[in-house]
């Protein structure tokens, strides 16, 4: 599963909802088979159900952190309480969730994108349009790598 | 020497904000605020765009309740295409939008319950923080974290498949909605496999409250003296008085429960309701008129919505109401914590209502739209989980917008949430040689009461943090906490 979450009627921040669209046309297009794709603005508590039966989750969101690019790293369950200050939850908290409740849960990453603009738009700022095509091609070559799916 | 304490960022909680607390000389409370420190400036950006763009667009303004304002857009423009004013749409545009809403409710209300409130209540206020969360709760009552989880998921089910989509939904439109339910649709909701169907639902709403009224019971202190002050009450009420969350006439009553706004048409709410702004807080201080500032003020949202209605009309959520009205003899309940209590109870009639409208066969054929003679102006209203929302739009010769004026639930609570950390504050931080962990998160659970999202109601971008600053009577900042 590729989830991405952000609010793309804010500029960078729908990064991660844009590179999902377009992995979900290629997986059309390509007929790759396996992947669910899903979309929303941010994660909450009912996403460690909507995880738990999977194998392998990419959660895609834009980041303002001091990456390059992208930057792709392993989920480790975190159930701290800064995890949850908001309404929204972070991967690790709902990778935490998710085993507490359903006691089995997917292997679990963050694929960051970098973004810079978080106006009232709904294109996003000549920056993220490169990272986004750079985080596009990055699961791509993922999905279709056979040793990731083995790991 | 007097101290004052910021408390900043308010966890869990949407928004920005900042609670300062100045003590005396012998710690004693001398002062309180409740402070919100970023402005967005939406009614502005708005301005020049197509008025038809206002439902999606509006669902920037949160990625928590996008649902609330794109219905609240969508019924002011309803006036502006001479669709009327919340009750001219055909059978099937009004029961869908609905059907939307009361997906929302349940599923923004089960969240606040089950993620934000339930731990404070499981593990009690002054807890470990680090096991006062919902993994704390599932490791406690795995069973409640499920029913948490589930009913989250099945009022966005509802809302997918209504709005067409979890993210931007497009489903109502001015004048209507722009889809049918589909008879798949339809029967997984009330035929699916346990849990994900409307019974279940149903069964798990009747849990919670049990679960809440046996907490009560057993913690009468907490819940009936926690946090109370007087206040008036304002919502929305169908035109015979019913409990209604989508449309009809705007009542307020005062402490006592007298009625103090007459089931007064909202498309008036400037005849009866200013604003006034305080230099200290970004977020502007709503009041009657009538009342005046310091009189006038009034709390909105569930625990108002008990105090106002005078029955709901969903027979299992009404003899929940009969049981609340008669544990306050017949009153308003001034007690904050009973929020907590109300939202159950629309939990409970939020699955009744689903139940009713998806069984009802305007909801997979029928017109969609309406519309008539156009207008310049249009009024929207609605009762949002956290309270009255109100949308007001003016569109030029152009077709664009030219005048917004958007008042949120939480912006109608800014002085309740202001007078229930005064009182908070008062009774569990006066006096005492240290501030603790614990009373901070008291005066968060005040405020978490209010489920109060301050990102939309400051127009504020980002995440939502607290500080608690404690203050000499010299004004020296002595102690700062941040989560």
């Amino acid at each position: 599963m590729i989830y991405a979450f952000g609010n793309p009627g804010r500029q960078d921040d729908g990064l991660g909802n844009r590179c999902v669209e377009e992995i979900e046309n290629w997986c059309n297009d390509e007929h790759i088979p396996n992947i669910e794709t899903e979309s929303n603005y941010q994660l909450n508590i009912e996403d460690a159900a909507e995880i738990a039966d999977k194998n392998i989750v990419i959660f895609v969101d834009a980041s303002v952190e001091d990456i390059e690019d992208i930057h792709f790293t392993i989920v480790e369950p975190y159930e701290g309480k800064s995890e949850f200050t908001t309404h929204a939850a972070s991967p690790a908290f709902v990778l935490a969730l998710c085993i507490k409740v359903y006691k089995r849960h997917p292997r679990t990453y963050l694929l960051q994108i970098r973004g810079y603009e978080f106006d009232f738009k709904e294109e996003l700022s000549p920056g993220a349009e490169k990272n986004l095509q750079k985080a596009v091609e990055f699961i791509k070559q993922k999905l279709t790598d056979p040793e990731f799916e083995m790991l | 020497m007097g101290r004052k304490l910021t408390i900043e960022p308010i966890t869990r909680v949407e928004g920005h904000g900042k609670v300062t607390i100045h003590l005396d000389d012998l710690g004693n409370i001398t002062q309180t605020r409740l402070h919100i420190v970023e402005f967005r400036g939406f009614e502005r950006f708005v301005q020049g765009r197509p008025y038809w763009e206002m439902p999606v667009l509006v669902q920037r303004l949160c990625g928590i309740c996008p649902v609330s304002h794109h219905l609240a857009a969508a019924k002011a423009l309803d006036m502006i295409v001479g669709a009327g004013t919340g009750d001219g749409l055909t059978p099937t545009g009004e029961k869908m939008r609905r059907l939307m809403h009361y997906g929302q409710m349940f599923q923004s209300h089960s969240l606040h319950f089950f993620h934000l409130a339930s731990p404070d209540l499981v593990f009690g206020i002054d807890s470990d923080p680090l096991k006062r969360n919902i993994i704390g709760v599932a490791l406690e009552n795995k069973d409640l974290a499920i029913q948490g989880v589930m009913m989250r998921k099945f009022g966005q089910e509802i809302i997918k498949a209504t709005a067409g989509k979890k993210i931007h939904g497009t489903g109502a439109i001015p004048g209507g909605i722009n889809k049918h339910l589909t008879t798949e649709e339809r029967d997984s909701f009330i035929k699916g496999k346990d849990p994900m169907n409307i019974d279940k639902m149903i069964e798990w709403s009747q849990v919670a409250i049990e679960f809440f009224k046996d907490y009560h019971k057993k913690n009468k202190e907490i819940i009936d003296h926690f946090s109370v002050f007087p206040s008036n009450y304002m919502s929305l009420v169908r035109k015979d008085g019913a409990m209604d969350l989508y449309h009809g006439v705007l009542r307020a009553v005062d402490k006592d429960g007298k009625k103090i706004l007459h089931d007064v048409n909202y498309q008036d709410y400037l005849q009866y309701i200013d604003e006034e702004v305080r230099s200290w807080s970004y977020m502007k201080f709503p009041y009657l008129k009538e009342f005046g500032k310091k009189q006038g003020w009034y709390t909105v949202g569930p625990l108002a919505r008990m105090n106002t209605a005078d029955f709901i009309p969903t027979p299992l959520a009404q003899k929940e109401f009969e049981i609340f009205k008669d544990y306050n003899n017949g009153k308003p309940s001034n007690i904050s914590m009973h929020m907590h209590w109300a939202r159950l109870i629309e939990i409970l009639h939020s699955a009744e209502m689903m139940k009713e409208l998806l069984n009802d066969p305007d909801m997979v054929k029928g017109d969609l739209v309406i519309k008539g003679q156009k207008r310049n102006e249009g009024i929207g209203l609605i009762e949002a989980p956290r309270g009255t929302l109100f949308h007001h739009y003016e569109i030029n010769g152009k077709d664009q917008i030219s005048m917004a004026n958007l008042i949120v639930s939480t912006t109608h609570n800014n002085q309740p949430m202001n007078e229930a950390v005064n009182f908070i504050a008062r009774n569990h931080l006066s006096g005492q040689a240290e501030i603790t962990e614990g009373m901070l998160n008291a005066v968060e659970v005040g405020i978490r009461a209010y489920d109060p999202c301050l990102s939309c109601a400051t127009h504020a971008f980002g995440k939502m943090p607290l500080e608690i600053s404690l203050y000499d009577s010299n004004n020296n900042l002595i102690d700062l906490k941040r989560k």
